[in-house]
């Protein structure tokens, strides 16, 4: 008798080039996929996601002119809801000038440095988080297709050994959960496939909205791991490589969690 | 042209409050401290550190090869200076006979250590525990443990259960070290005291269907 796993393994050996212990493409699902009917019914009525104020915040940051230039980030982008559409959805990006990829916050404050002359935003600072709440929402619905760029390849590399990588006095990877594990209950909490089609997202937990950093310290400070820092090589490399490995989601910013 | 690093200047803000998993999941808040029992030296372990698949034996494979590969092993190494002292244990066939702390556990305690959320156990197990809400699915139900393991294989198991499943994902509860990023507040420490694991271990043998 053929076992579901022997037919597993042959999948795996035929299939196009999956890497051992990665989601296919048709198994991938958003953690929206994995929620009860309330939380899902909140992400999905404008009028009831609490992320939505983030985004109208953020949309009125847009237009604001600030920093030494006295410029707002509308002067040089326009509407938004054409010069943003799809950007999220392939960011961490390769930046030429840094020659590495950077994340969506850190490009907002790169045009704060560069073009507005203001002072950085603190990560995690209500702006930030507006600000790129409120340019993700322009990707709401676009396929992610970050990492596709060859430049970004050795980052995707670097963010999957994370993944894949023991870690924490509980010595647990990312790949135990979220590859290995999806679908059961870690005690009260369903372990959805860690996919960051959300990101900035409003977690009901935290009663406000978060970043994917914040949501990748809190992993690994749950396996009692010394987190990266904000703005890390390895946080940046682990946000590219999952958004590699969530390749054709479709972006939900802002998305609602438990 | 400070291009480079002025959006990096701006400081971590300090780490929010609320961090972990949710609800009744967060294993984060300090385990007790380690009892004056132990002392002197610590086992290495043979977990891997990876998270890398690698296919499972099949049982009866894996269960000689255990056999084999455990028998009167007694490994004393010295370690590191930051880490903790364990006391040494003897490994003799797929157990570990003796005591951690020279005297048998108190199964009472053991029940309450195994509930309290930073043991961990109940994030990844299920057991006869009605009055406890959230129990993990990750691994096998407890029910009955005392029926299927010995004394000596549960001790082993809790010490180094990588021992029995060089992949398994449940931790190395008496262990300090060989880990990676292992967080400021743990570093060098076991996740449970000598005196805990013979807790637990009394009250996993009481599990009986
Ligand atoms: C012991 C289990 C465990 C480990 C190990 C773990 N996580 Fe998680 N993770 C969870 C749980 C539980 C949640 C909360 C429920 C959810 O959203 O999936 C979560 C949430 C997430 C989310 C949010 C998903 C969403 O829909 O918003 C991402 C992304 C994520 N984890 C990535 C990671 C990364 C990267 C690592 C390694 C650094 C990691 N996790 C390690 C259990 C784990
Ligand atoms: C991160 C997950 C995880 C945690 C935490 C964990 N375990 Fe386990 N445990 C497992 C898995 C998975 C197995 C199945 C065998 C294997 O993979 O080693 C297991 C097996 C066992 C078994 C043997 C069960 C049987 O009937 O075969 C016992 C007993 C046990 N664990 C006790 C504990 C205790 C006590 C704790 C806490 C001190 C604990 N475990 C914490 C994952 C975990």
């Amino acid at each position: 008798m053929i076992s579901w796993r022997a037919i597993a393994a042959i999948l795996l050996v035929t299939g196009p080039a999956l890497l051992a212990g990665e989601i296919p493409p048709d198994a991938r699902r958003s953690g929206y996929a994995f929620m009860g009917p309330d939380t899902r019914a909140m992400q999905d009525d404008d009028t009831a996601n609490p992320g939505m104020l983030f985004v109208l915040d953020g949309e009125q940051l847009w237009k604001k002119t600030t920093g030494a230039a006295d410029k707002a980030c509308a002067d040089c982008h326009g509407d938004a809801r054409s010069s943003m559409k799809g950007i999220a959805a392939r960011y961490p990006a390769f930046d030429k000038a840094l020659g590495r990829p950077v994340t969506l916050d850190q490009r907002i404050n790169l045009c704060r440095a560069d073009h507005q002359q203001a002072t950085p935003l603190p990560y995690e600072s209500r702006d930030l988080l507006a600000l790129s709440a409120f340019v993700g929402h322009q990707s709401r619905g676009i396929p992610i297709t970050a990492g596709d760029d060859p430049q970004v390849k050795p980052f995707v590399d670097q963010g999957r050994a994370l993944f894949m990588q023991r870690e924490g006095q509980l010595n647990l990877a990312c790949t135990n959960c979220h590859d290995d594990n999806f679908g059961k209950r870690l005690a009260g909490a369903p372990i959805t496939q860690g996919q960051p089609t959300g990101y900035p997202l409003y977690r009901l937990e935290w009663q406000t909205l978060g970043s994917i950093e914040r949501r990748l310290r809190s992993c690994m400070t749950g396996v009692r791991a010394q987190a990266y820092d904000y703005g890390s090589p390895e946080l940046v490399a682990l946000q590219l490589y999952l958004m590699s490995r969530a390749r054709g989601l479709p972006m939900e910013t802002p998305a609602v969690r438990p | 042209m400070e291009r480079a690093c002025r959006h990096d200047h701006s400081a971590p803000p300090p780490p929010p409050a609320g961090e972990g998993w949710g609800e009744g999941v967060s294993a984060r808040e300090n385990p007790q401290e380690e009892g004056a029992l132990t002392r002197r030296f610590a086992m290495t372990s043979s977990a891997s550190g990876r998270g890398e698949r690698s296919p499972r034996r099949p049982p009866s494979v894996h269960r000689t090869s255990v056999a084999a590969a455990l028998i009167a092993a007694s490994v004393t190494l010295p370690i590191s200076a930051e880490a903790q002292e364990l006391v040494p244990y003897t490994i003799v066939g797929d157990g570990i006979p003796q005591s951690l702390t020279g005297s048998p556990g108190d199964a009472a305690r053991g029940r309450v250590l195994m509930l309290a959320r930073t043991t961990t156990c109940i994030l990844c197990h299920s057991g006869p525990f009605p009055e406890t809400r959230f129990q993990g699915d990750l691994a096998p139900d407890l029910s009955g443990t005392g029926n299927r393991w010995s004394v000596s294989q549960l001790r082993l198991r809790l010490v180094d259960a990588s021992r029995f499943n060089p992949d398994t994902i449940m931790p190395s509860y008496y262990r300090n070290g060989g880990l990676v990023r292992v967080g400021r507040n743990f570093a060098g420490k076991p996740i449970l005291s000598a005196a805990e694991i013979e807790d637990i271990v009394a009250f996993l043998a009481t599990l009986r269907d």
